[in-house]
């Protein structure tokens, strides 16, 4: 897929609890085609302390509105200084890059994503996408606490949504994988994306049950096209670059402990 | 339009712009963003003689205006290099230059050797200068007597331009360019990176895999223009500077300070087409200022 460098002008900027953002994007130029799973660098600013560009996840894409929605949350200084973005500012992408999620080829499959926190982010486009291909996703979204449960009103579009937090603040209490959903049904096919402790769990959960799995990785990186080789995850095949042979992998890919 | 043209060795380059290993993969990782051949020439991958898994993640630091690296020349090796990228690169219209790396002086000879005998590459980038491998690497470019030996060994073996990619983690650079070019080196390309060190503190461990890794980005510029100015003096042959480039300017200055060509680096992850701005931005100012041809601001300094 060809990549491209431009500017985007900034269309909503919302906050969300106390450590989040949802921005949405307008493109200038073309609004290439992009998938699910797919993200983008974002150039911050040219301050020196945020040298680098910031791979975001692309939440959500509407190629009729030309329009693109980041879901950030503040943990450091660029993340920050994204959040403070005001309506008409631009921001420079790299975009569309990485791999998405595979799509599965028949269609009454029952496809569950679960999502962890911001992790959550690439699985409402993905959702969305599955929706609109005639797939019926179901999502399980786990966080901390109610305040890290993100737009779960904007996932019940497209799908069942259930909920668990860690304090019983919203939905049951505990992680995703004790979610009783999990012991009641068994789903097809799983994708997974969060921090990386409930990513394995489900990874473990996946591989215990036989379930096809596929995760989104978050190595930092440097370029993000695939120059630098400093996003390495070791695979079965070795070292390969997350920006572009992922940042998806099935599980059984990966040399995770499961 | 002022002359770009620059010759290094029996190398004719377009313009006095490269792209800096490492950090511009083969090439076709940035062909969506600009079109190649408006630059002098890409210096792909490090390439050693066996393949190579580099080190573990994490491998990369951002820093203030920069970054660290410790890839540790992940590469799958000189032979995959000719058989499966070489036929996808050869007719790109720009110089495409192979970074040959080793750990001892055979695996230098013998990658350099294969490297030697493909028709469309007309350079080595000898690099002697890697910090982020165990064996060898730095250790040849740090010693006057280690560079010698490599570079002597390497001379004997091509006859296309070699130039000397030198370490700036040692005493004095230009006295290791002098061994290099008494052992017949074409030219010397400088800086590698510096060692430096990143701490999580929170985690209370070194960011990196490997404790230390290479400083790169403008943050190491006003050292890399030292190190080009005082070699650029000791020497004969061409010097190629880079270090910390980010756009027309810098590069004029390390043209000022004596550098024939330059390279750009990490700065290719911020702007991938910055390499075709920089080219633009020398050629705009040659012209406002009465330059004919670049080569005359080759050191082209009221003082010093
Ligand atoms: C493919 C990919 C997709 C991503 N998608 C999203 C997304 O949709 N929404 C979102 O909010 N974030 C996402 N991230 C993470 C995001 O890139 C980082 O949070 C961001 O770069 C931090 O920048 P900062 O300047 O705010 O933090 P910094 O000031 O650079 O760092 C603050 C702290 O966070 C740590 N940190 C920085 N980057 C990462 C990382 N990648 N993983 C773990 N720890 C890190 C640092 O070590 C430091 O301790 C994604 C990352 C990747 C690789
Ligand atoms: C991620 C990364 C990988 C690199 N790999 C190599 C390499 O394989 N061989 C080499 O000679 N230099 C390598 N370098 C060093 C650069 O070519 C260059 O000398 C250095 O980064 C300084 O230039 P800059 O500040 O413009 O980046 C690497 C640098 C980076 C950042
Ligand atoms: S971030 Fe540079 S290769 Fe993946």
């Amino acid at each position: 897929m060809k990549k491209y460098i431009s500017d985007w002008t900034v269309k909503e900027n919302t906050s969300i609890h106390a450590h989040y953002c949802l921005l949405k994007l307008v493109s200038g130029e073309t609004f290439p085609e992009t998938l699910p799973g797919q993200f983008v660098q974002v150039r911050v600013d040219d301050s020196s302390a945020t040298f680098l560009r910031r791979p975001i996840s692309i939440h959500f894409a509407n190629t009729a509105d030309r329009e693109l929605w980041l879901l950030i949350q503040r943990i450091g200084k660029g993340t920050r200084k994204l959040s403070e973005l005001k309506p008409g500012q631009k921001l420079n992408l790299i975009h569309p890059l990485g791999k998405g999620f595979s799509i599965p080829d028949t269609k009454n499959k029952r496809l569950l994503l679960i999502g962890g926190g911001v992790g959550a982010a690439p699985l409402l486009y993905l959702g969305a996408y599955l929706k609109e291909n005639g797939f019926q996703p179901a999502f399980l979204l786990g966080a901390r606490s109610e305040k890290d449960l993100l737009q779960s009103e904007e996932f019940g579009k497209y799908g069942d949504v259930y909920l668990a937090t860690e304090d019983g603040s919203r939905g049951e209490k505990g992680f995703v994988t004790a979610h009783s959903l999990l012991q009641r049904e068994k789903a097809d096919f799983l994708y997974a994306c969060g921090p990386k402790p409930m990513m394995l769990a489900v990874a473990k959960y996946a591989a215990q049950q036989a379930i096809p799995c596929e995760v989104s990785l978050e190595n930092s990186m440097a370029c993000g096209i695939g120059a630098c080789l400093c996003c390495v995850e070791k695979t079965k095949k070795g070292n390969v670059c997350i920006c572009t042979e992922g940042p998806v992998f099935n599980i059984n890919q990966l040399t995770w402990p499961i | 339009m002022a002359n770009l043209n620059i010759d290094i060795g029996k190398l004719h380059l377009k313009n006095p712009v490269l792209t800096a290993s490492g950090t511009f993969g083969y090439g076709t990782e940035y062909a969506d963003f600009m079109d190649l051949s408006r630059i002098g020439g890409v210096i792909v991958k490090g390439t050693t003689l066996h393949p190579r898994e580099g080190n573990d993640y994490p491998r990369m630091a951002e820093t203030p205006s920069g970054m660290l690296n410790a890839v540790g020349l992940q590469n799958k090796g000189v032979d995959f290099f000719i058989s499966d990228i070489y036929p996808q690169i050869r007719d790109v219209d720009t110089n495409i230059i192979v970074n040959v790396s080793g750990s001892t002086i055979e695996d230098y000879v013998a990658c350099a050797e294969k490297i030697g005998e493909l028709e469309k590459i007309p350079a080595i980038e000898l690099n002697i200068s890697c910090p982020n491998v165990k064996q060898g690497g730095m250790a040849f470019g740090t010693t006057c007597a280690g560079a010698s030996e490599v570079v002597k060994a390497v001379r004997k073996a091509v006859r296309k331009t070699l130039i000397v990619k030198l370490s700036p983690n040692v005493t004095d650079i230009a006295e290791i360019a002098k061994a290099v070019e008494a052992e017949g080196a074409d030219s010397v390309s400088l800086i590698n990176t510096l060692m430096g060190m990143a701490i999580n503190i929170e985690m209370r461990r070194p960011v990196l895999s490997t404790v230390t890794g290479g400083l790169s980005g403008p943050c190491v510029k006003p050292v890399a223009l030292r190190m080009v100015y005082q070699t650029s003096r000791a020497v004969k042959i061409p010097v190629i500077g880079l270090g910390g480039i980010s756009g027309w300017q810098d590069a004029v200055e390390f043209i000022l300070a004596g550098a024939t060509a330059i390279q750009i680096g990490t700065y290719n992850f911020i702007d991938p087409t910055v390499s075709r701005k920089v080219g633009e931005g020398i050629n705009a100012y040659l012209d406002r200022n009465g330059f004919r041809s670049v080569g005359e601001l080759v050191g082209a300094m009221e003082r010093g």
